[in-house]
């Protein structure tokens, strides 16, 4: 046995406990394919190897398990063998495997401390196999071995050195952020053990620090608080005339993250228009009557808590009237928002951002961001059940290779995100249905990951909160020192040396605890005699200081924090409060009914801890209001009165101003519509756009998803015959004893907002308008799969650079502006959202990255009958192509421009708050009236690239001619084949059901033409009135287009 | 007398709720138990007419699929699986279910009770989720694929190639007809041997397989119903008649057992 690693330094190995010379040997086992058994991973790794190594013939994969556990060699080779071996095609080495002159070898394994699943379970399992061993006395770390073959007649001295293998390694097989890269086999004598943690009550002395002081001790102690802030927690001491200890401190820190408060969105704006708007252009934004917003006489606008009267405002306006009143049953006040799904039960939606732990390990931050965003859905109410995942994202184009000091190649993160939501949507056992990937240079150091969960809650369960005198019941995973200062993190900016600095922040997670966690849970909560607990909540940013501070906000809590069950020694009394370990949840549990949670816990294997009480007890000692009150070890290291850590945040007016920069203004140049493009562009722009990656097919990310899991799938991610057409949004039966269900869509137009103008692919982009067209395009996409359009309600995730910024506030305010006038205009009710603020970042030589302004709208629809619902691939020659809604020639933004078209015109399409609605409920009538064979949204690429969508999803042929085409100017060909105008439908009309059809949309005033009609031809044609036929292409090849691109 | 099913959930198991009402749409009841019920009281197993090991990640799958509930099963719940086995109960495992059937020597024969075929990872290296044209065979002994020749059905898995120990093996399964299930050719989605999707044990009512028959009972399930007309939406699906055969022949053997 080699060992690569002698035992760890002395400090490590050595317990109050367990002399380290006492630990049993380590055991290595290597399980590999059978000889002549083909290793799937090794032939995927092969390819990559060949191009950085060179001289690669062959490559091999083996796990490693490392188990330190008292064995005699029998047991062990039973071990290997029953439990680790497949006896059909695998093969156990006990040891390692040697290596010779003509190989080479890699090994990754886990850093000590990182979760790892696998371990976890292979250790339950030696100890079941082995009754006699005590589980303490097993511990098991995996990893996973990589040979290479180097054949031919200089195999020795090609082989590459040390130093290739671990850039390779690097850059394909591991993040040393989180693991080790070793080159020969790794057995070390012993694991490293922590140090039993010695109570020391550290006290912070901030009463006396002056500006500067208070600003260094919240950069370094990584609090990430503003200096008002730092302000008012040092004043808060001194009126109770004493130090924070650190935990006080800490808790301060993640109770006014910008991720737990949202203080920016939250606070006072004052929105000055900018040098242009005062040079005579309007901002196009009537600020007068707006609830909230006062208006002053040099054109400023005072917005007092810019959330509450834009996004929230709508909502409860609309609240104001049926049938909003009853259908809108809890929003904005709970980890998710919950609407009427039928008489019996509530549907609930959440979608949060993982972005900053996705940027430096995107598998886990991935991974744990959908763990997450699933626990907010349990933690609604008094749980809900999740029914289905979503997932955008927002990275840099795949073929970017040059990257930021700090930075993981773009490729690589696409890759590991999507693998980090498939193993963790899978394992759960929840559906992902839908999403978008939007790609854009500047994503490349700040990547975007959108997770949602929708729930199904029933409606007499859709409240709960923390009774006095209630047990604090943490169920679920043990707490270890990974993801401390998660939330305080993801508050700040990244530069290059955030990797090392904060790679403690970083999570991995254990999908099948969160499971069982549910499965308890759920148990729990539907017992006869009614649920064992008042309420619960979930254990995300900032962990236990944000979950039980939040349930206990209005009642106070007692809690002991030595209660809570460690993953290891070590962890000091703050660690353990503001950990970040996943997959835990708190629960408020009544005396009498703690035994029968217990016994639930006990059957499913879930861990529960009593960590204290809420509401103040005989000698608590509270204050006359709601005290948070910290033990360990029964010694007092924290008291914080509950208004002041959840009211006393201050609240600064914060200046904003748009247009943000000179070069971001807005200039309307009014289009020359004489000027005619090459007309030859068109076929090669169809194909140049449906290759365009924001456009190309997803499939290589949707058919890992488990789309059909539960067992309620109506409209998959992928329709039409061959099961390759882009679905507008994904339909499910969420009661499979019912044909009710629900549609889930996104939209997003990140491309129209300022940074298209800084590109030079707008002249006036505005997050005004790409607010509302990501508004139009998630009603859009329910709408196309039988939605019903009064029945949607949607989400907002802003994620955006530094908004300390006056311009960039300026852009968010004008987002959030654009969120009441869409919300009012459609009538869906924002129910939920969140905001990732900080998504810039600092390279090596001091060059700032800001993301483009991103804000992503999730909508939830009802589809009342399900039989009715729709889907997008053509399903007949013969049947006629009409489009609903206006097109006109702004292609400012559009993708078109992006690959390469010319225009003269680069305005961005804006959104005709009035047309759009109507166009939508026009749709939807006529697909509810049975009037619909198929149903497509015109969005990315525009009209060309829906048509054709449509015709080879469908294998359906179609002639195009858009004579017909509804508009108010003369088109130019681009712009009526590309431009990207909202509020734009296809619909496949079948000739006998024309008449219907142009009765029914006459009704309401709706703009519809015929453009084409659908034949038995697998081709794409399209003939413009001046210049006859200028597209003739095959299905075929439009379609390969399409599918190669991300096709990995 | 209405045939009652169990099935049986552990941590990760996934599928137990569209089991169920798989079961119950086909006319059974249905009582999904945790593992450790069923290890506190092996008896309760000689209740049930019916067995049905769901989909998911038992265990997350760690080690290899299905290996840790296979291991369990093995060690705590043998005896009375085999005895219902040797009974005469219909049972089914499905994805997770198949893999857990497999690697405990359930499949392909309960009375040998060994493991001589397994399920490893897809040629492709990844987890698939998609529908797949399926081929049963009409003269395997298998009552749950009774009446069915050719439908389609999802699969969604990242370890459904089936290999077999040795060619005897294979040989043996194909002479006993118990390949009763078979991705239709060129459709293999995994590189399985010999395209099998699903095997059943010699009598046939043991059956496992990958794809998803409790992810096909209703019409709107599969991928292309709305390219149907209206007569589509009252058909009796392919996955449901899986449900269907299986209970009706609980009811047929009923006398016998009464």
């Amino acid at each position: 046995m080699t060992a690569e690693i002698a035992a760890e330094p002395a400090d490590m190995t050595q317990t109050q406990t367990v002399d380290s010379r006492e630990l049993p040997g380590v055991i290595r086992v290597e399980v590999r394919p059978r000889p002549g058994e083909p290793d799937p991973q090794a032939a995927a790794l092969l390819a990559q190897a060949k191009q950085a190594l060179g001289n690669v013939t062959g490559a091999h994969t083996a796990r490693v398990y490392l188990i330190q556990a008292p064995l005699g060699d029998e047991q062990a080779q039973a071990v290997a063998q029953e439990l680790l071996t497949d006896p059909v095609n695998q093969v156990a080495t006990l040891g390692a495997r040697p290596i010779d002159e003509r190989h080479s070898m890699l090994e990754v394994h886990y850093q000590p401390g990182v979760m790892d699943p696998v371990a976890q379970s292979a250790k339950s399992a030696v100890c079941e196999m082995l009754p006699d061993l005590s589980r303490e006395s097993v511990e098991v770390r995996t990893g996973f071995r990589y040979d290479f073959d180097h054949t031919g007649d200089d195999a020795g001295a090609d082989r590459p050195g040390e130093e290739a293998l671990r850039r390779f390694a690097e850059g394909t097989l591991a993040n040393p952020v989180i693991q080790d890269i070793h080159t020969q086999p790794f057995c070390p004598d012993a694991f490293p053990r922590g140090h039993a943690y010695e109570l020391r009550i550290t006290h912070v002395p901030i009463r006396e620090l002056d500006d500067e002081a208070l600003i260094k001790l919240s950069r370094d102690g990584h609090l990430f608080l503003s200096l008002a802030e730092m302000h008012a927690v040092r004043d808060h001491f001194r009126s109770i005339d004493r130090e924070p200890t650190d935990i006080e401190l800490e808790t301060f820190a993640q109770t006014w993250s910008e991720h737990c408060v949202h203080k920016t969105l939250k606070s006072t704006i004052r929105y000055t228009p900018g040098s242009s708007a005062l040079s005579g252009q309007t901002t196009d934004i009537n600020f007068h009557g707006r609830p909230g917003h006062t208006v002053h006489d040099d054109g400023s606008v005072t917005i007092d808590n810019l959330l509450k009267r834009t996004v929230a405002a709508a909502t409860f306006e609309l609240m104001e009237t049926q049938p909003y009143k009853d259908w809108c049953v809890s929003v904005f006040k709970d980890n998710s928002g919950i609407v009427k799904f039928d008489d019996e039960d509530g549907v609930c939606i959440k979608v949060e951002t993982h972005n900053h732990p996705s940027a430096i390990e995107p598998y886990g931050g991935a991974a744990t961001g959908i763990g997450g965003c699933i626990r907010d859905v349990i933690g609604t109410g008094m749980a809900a059940r999740p029914i289905a995942n979503t997932d955008t994202f927002c990275v840099a184009p795949p073929e970017v290779k040059e990257v930021p000091t700090g930075v993981i190649l773009p490729k690589r993160t696409l890759q590991q995100i999507v693998a980090g939501v498939r193993d963790y949507g899978n394992r759960m056992g929840i559906p992902t249905l839908n999403g978008a990937v939007y790609f854009d240079d500047d994503y490349i150091a700040n990547p975007l990951v959108f997770v949602g969960c929708i729930g199904l809650i029933p409606l007499d369960r859709c409240f709960g909160k923390a009774v006095p005198g209630d047990r604090i019941v943490a169920l679920g995973g043990a707490t270890g020192r990974d993801g401390i200062h998660g939330a305080t993190f993801s508050s700040a900016e990244l530069t290059d040396t955030h990797a090392d600095e904060f790679s403690h922040a970083v999570q991995i997670g254990n999908a099948i605890t969160e499971k069982k966690t549910l499965d308890v849970i759920l148990k729990a909560r539907d017992q006869e005699d009614g649920p064992l607990y008042s309420g619960l909540t979930d254990c995300g940013a900032g962990g236990f200081s944000s979950a039980i501070g939040e349930l206990g906000e209005s009642v106070g809590a007692y809690v002991t924090l030595d209660s809570a069950p460690l993953k290891y020694q070590g962890l000091s009394y703050t660690e353990i409060w503001i950990s970040e370990a996943q997959e835990r949840m708190v629960l408020s549990v009544p005396p009498d009914k703690l035994d029968r949670l217990k016994a639930l816990c006990e059957a499913e294997d879930v861990e529960l801890s009593d960590m204290g009480h809420f509401g103040e007890l005989a000698g608590d000692h509270g204050d006359g209001e709601p005290q948070l009150v910290l033990t360990y070890q029964g010694e007092e290291v924290g008291r914080l009165p509950m208004p002041m850590l959840h009211e006393g945040i201050p609240t600064p007016t914060r200046e904003a101003i748009w247009p943000p920069s000179p070069n971001a203004a807005p200039v309307r140049v009014e289009g020359d519509t004489a000027l005619n493009d090459p007309i030859s562009s068109i076929p090669n722009a169809l194909t140049a756009l449906l290759a365009h990656p924001n456009i190309a097919s997803k499939h290589w990310i949707v058919r890992q998803y488990d789309h059909e899991v539960q067992g309620g799938s109506v409209v998959k991610p992928l329709v039409g015959p061959e099961q390759d057409g882009p679905s507008d949004a994904a339909v499910i039966r969420p009661k499979l004893d019912s044909q009710r269900g629900i549609a889930l869509s996104v939209g997003g137009a990140p491309y129209l907002s300022e940074k298209a103008t800084e590109r030079g692919h707008a002249s006036d982009g505005d997050s005004y308008w790409a607010t509302l067209a990501a508004i139009d395009e998630a009603v859009r996409n329910a709408v196309c799969v039988g939605a019903d359009p009064a029945r949607i309600a949607i989400l907002d995730n802003f994620c955006w650079p530094n908004c300390d910024d006056p311009g960039m506030l300026g852009t968010l305010v004008r987002a959030a502006e654009a969120c009441y006038d869409g919300a009012m205009a459609y009538k869906t009710p924002f129910v939920s959202g969140k905001d990732s603020l900080s998504n810039q970042f600092t390279t090596q030589d001091g060059k700032l990255i800001t993301i483009p302004q991103t804000l992503l709208i999730s909508a939830l629809g009802i589809v009342n009958d399900t039989r009715k619902a729709q889907t997008m691939d053509a399903k007949s020659g013969g049947n006629l192509l009409l489009i609903v809604g206006e097109t006109t020639d702004h292609l400012g933004g559009s993708h078109y421009l992006q690959v390469g078209g010319e225009s003269a015109d680069r305005r961005i399409p804006r959104l005709d708050l009035a047309a759009g609605p109507i166009n939508a409920q026009a749709v939807a009538s006529l697909i509810d009236q049975g009037l619909v064979r198929s149903a497509h949204d015109c969005s990315e690429g525009g009209l060309l690239v829906a048509a054709a969508e449509m015709a080879f999803a469908g294998r359906i042929g179609l002639e195009l001619d858009l004579a017909a085409l509804p508009t108010t100017t003369e088109l130019n060909p681009p712009a009526a084949c590309f431009a990207e105008t909202p509020s734009r439908y296809l619909l496949e009309i079948q000739p006998d059901k024309l008449d219907a059809v142009i009765k029914s949309l006459r009704k309401t005033n709706t703009p519809f033409g015929q453009v084409g009609t659908f034949t038995d031809h697998e081709r794409l044609t399209l003939r413009t009135p001046q210049d006859g036929r200028i597209l003739d292409a095959k299905l075929d090849d439009l379609r390969n287009a399409w599918l190669g691109t991300l096709d990995w | 007398m209405t045939p009652t099913a169990l099935i049986i959930r552990t941590a990760g198991t996934n599928c137990d709720r569209e089991l169920a009402h798989a079961f119950e749409l086909a006319g059974s009841e249905t009582q999904t138990l945790h593992l450790s019920r069923l290890i506190d009281d092996p008896d309760l197993i000689a209740g049930f007419d019916l067995v049905g090991f769901p989909g998911g990640f038992s265990y997350g799958d760690d080690i290899a699929a299905g290996r840790i509930l296979a291991n369990r099963i093995r060690h705590r719940l043998w005896q009375p699986l085999q005895e219902a086995a040797a009974r005469g109960v219909p049972m089914i495992g499905i994805s997770n279910g198949f893999q857990v059937m497999v690697k405990m020597g359930l499949l392909p024969d309960p009375k040998a009770g060994k493991q001589t075929v397994t399920l490893a990872d897809n040629t492709c290296g990844r987890f698939i989720d998609r529908w797949t044209p399926m081929v049963a065979d009409t003269d395997s002994p298998c009552i749950w694929t009774r009446g069915l020749t050719e439908f389609d059905m999802p699969i969604a898995h990242g370890e459904g190639r089936l290999v077999c120990a040795d060619d005897a093996v294979l040989d043996q399964l194909k002479s006993n007809g118990q390949v009763a299930l078979r991705y239709a050719p060129g459709h293999n989605p995994n590189g399985s041997t010999d395209d099998i999707a699903g095997l059943c044990d010699p009598a046939g009512t043991i059956l496992g397989l990958m794809p998803h028959p409790e992810r096909f009972t209703d019409p709107t399930h599969h991928p292309i119903w709305t390219r149907q007309g209206d007569d589509w939406l009252t058909q009796t699906t392919a996955g449901l008649r899986f449900f269907q055969n299986a209970v009706e022949h609980v009811m047929q053997s009923q006398p016998q057992t009464a």
